[in-house]
């Protein structure tokens, strides 16, 4: 059914497809346009004028709060959130290849993460720190931590489908040739499993990156760009928001961006040196 | 399996050369009970422990503490749960949370399974396919805030929505119902959390096989047909697991209600925030601890068609 002439309803699906995409990008693209109002410009339309005056805007610190503060915490929380998701969600997944005592809780505990309300973290990790802790909620700490809630469900739950399509077939015949444990891993597994990485070192990345209710209760007194963010929606009503919004936007695509190329050529270099079969020994 | 393991959970490297003979004997004793499992399982477990579940525990304890207006003290009192169960606001709010949970997930359900179908069934290069889902997963990466913030300029009094209706003389003045209602928050749910149904519902059509599909056709099935009683059953799986991250990410929210409702209407999150603001932290938990049954007794309900360790 896959070749020959299309049906009506590819044309139909296409059209709802093209609209959900719209839909998808379309107020994104507009604030885009709309962060370069005119000085005089307000929220909506009609441009009155076109300018990057909200962009200066925002660079003139005293305007708006800690934005570039905010901003640089967001991206240091990101590479820890990240670094930290990858690496557990690796051992994680290695652990999950045979079931162990407590595998199934685990898995349970796993899945909870993901389906709990983000503000039950955000709250319990606060009351946890202040009330029994007596400790300061800070961005590297409760934060971070209140964070890896989030992503690593997702890291873990990538690894267990990477793993549970894993042949141990390549293990076996390393260990054959004479490998150690750590030989097997670092030159036989990891190079195998390195483009699910990327994915979840992108998802380390940008969750944390755009994550509001975790850190709410548990970031202290220094923001996060989200909380900022969010801060300014109450109390800035210029187009300054949209600039803003527009920055980060461009930011967080050029981010996905560099995951995705990384992943074409790690996976194009995989496909170059994966076998040579047919090639020798005729 | 392997015993990498071993060393991994170790952290240490061990040298590349020498001792090789006896170490794999060793790490093979250990994996036999399940030794390096655990210790690979710790870090992850810890985590857990620490940042949910203690947490967690936490707000249970927490939601028994006694309140005056400016400190909370710890006690064993049950006057947080009987003034929330005595209000008829709180079921009222309850209700109200529901309901965007329901229309949230019916919205993204069909819009979800029309997209992926769209991408399993009428795309016919993998590449394309690849290409035109990363198209949608794109803004799932991108802020919430800003994708919320971004409807403004849309549904405003002067958007774009109502100038274009005025154009078209659909309508004479701006509709009022557009921004800060429940229409805008629905919509921007269904904006954010639409890709919580593609993807998962996308990952299973991909697995149909696709000699099911022509088994049908040959048999006489007609195009709808095929679609009820082949695609939509082994769909199911992907259907449900889409379903449990809607329904729980609207169940819990807070700021997408706050944000496009104008805090103007209430669901349970909001109810938990505006406690917080308050520094009633008792309170607050107590509602945390029953919007957390609801929303585990909805997920254990919806567990019960997918088995989740086999979709992976």
């Amino acid at each position: 059914m896959n070749e020959g002439k299309r049906p009506a309803s590819f044309y139909v699906l296409t059209l709802v497809f093209a609209l959900f995409v719209i839909f998808l990008y379309g107020p994104t693209l507009t604030i885009g346009i709309l962060s370069f109002q005119g000085p005089e410009g307000g929220l909506t339309f009609p441009m009155r004028g076109v300018s990057t005056h909200w962009f200066h805007e925002l660079f003139a610190q005293q305007a708006v709060g800690d934005i570039w503060g905010s901003f640089r915490r967001s991206f240091v929380l990101g590479m820890m959130v990240m670094t930290t998701t990858v690496v557990l969600a690796v051992m994680g997944g290695l652990a999950f290849r045979r079931r162990f005592p407590g595998s199934t809780v685990l898995f349970y505990v796993i899945i909870a993460s993901l389906v709990i309300p983000s503000i039950l973290v955000s709250l319990g990790v606060g009351l946890l720190f202040s009330q029994i802790l007596g400790w300061e909620v800070r961005w590297t700490t409760s934060g971070f931590g209140a964070q890896l809630t989030w992503t690593l469900p997702f890291g873990l739950l990538i690894m267990f489908a990477v793993f549970n399509r894993f042949d141990p077939s390549y293990e076996e015949a390393a260990r054959d040739q004479g490998a150690n444990p750590w030989q097997v891993f670092r030159y036989v597994v990891l190079p195998l499993i390195a483009p699910s990485l990327i994915g979840v070192a992108l998802f380390g990345f940008t969750l944390s990156y755009d994550e509001f209710a975790r850190t709410l209760l548990t970031s202290g007194s220094r923001n996060t760009l989200p909380l900022e963010i969010y801060g300014m929606t109450t109390n800035v009503t210029t187009p300054v928001l949209y600039a803003l919004g527009t920055l980060t936007t461009i930011f967080s695509f050029l981010v996905i961006g560099t995951f995705i190329v990384i992943a074409l050529i790690s996976q194009k270099r995989k496909a170059k040196r994966a076998s040579d079969a047919g090639k020798g020994m005729v | 399996m392997t015993a990498s393991d071993h060393t991994v959970a170790n952290g240490s490297v061990p040298p590349t050369g020498g001792a090789e003979s006896a170490r794999p004997s060793l790490a093979r004793r250990l994996l036999s009970d399940g030794f390096t499992s655990w210790a690979l399982a710790t870090p992850v477990t810890l985590v857990l422990a620490f940042f949910l579940l203690a947490p967690i525990a936490m707000i249970v304890s927490v939601s028994f503490w006694g309140s005056t207006s400016f400190s909370i003290y710890p006690d064993f009192i049950w006057d947080n749960y009987d003034y929330l169960l005595g209000s008829s606001v709180t079921y009222k709010v309850f209700l109200k949370t529901l309901k965007f949970a329901f229309m949230t997930w019916a919205i993204t359900l069909v819009i979800g399974f029309t997209v992926a179908y769209y991408l399993t069934f009428h795309i016919r290069s993998l590449t394309w396919q690849i290409a035109l889902f990363l198209l949608c997963t794109i803004p799932f990466w991108t802020s919430n805030i800003i994708r919320m913030i971004s409807w403004i300029p849309f549904l405003g009094r002067n958007g774009i929505a109502n100038k274009t209706l005025m154009d078209m003389g659909i309508t004479s003045e701006p509709l009022e119902w557009l921004l800060y209602s429940e229409f805008s928050v629905t919509l921007a749910f269904v904006h954010l959390y639409t890709l919580f149904m593609v993807v998962p519902i996308f990952n299973t059509m991909m697995r149909i096989d696709k000699s099911l599909i022509e088994a049908a056709y040959d048999a006489g099935a007609s195009g709808v047909q095929i679609l009820t009683n082949v695609i939509i059953p082994l769909c199911k799986p992907g259907m449900m697991i889409g379903s449990i991250f809607v329904v729980t990410l609207v169940m819990g929210d807070f700021i997408t209600v706050r944000f496009m409702s104008g805090s103007q209407i209430a669901n349970v999150g909001r109810l938990i925030s505006n406690d917080i603001a308050l520094l009633a932290y008792p309170s607050a938990a107590a509602t945390a601890v029953v919007l957390l049954i609801t929303v585990l007794i909805m997920v254990a309900v919806m567990l019960r068609f997918v088995d989740i360790r086999k979709e992976l």
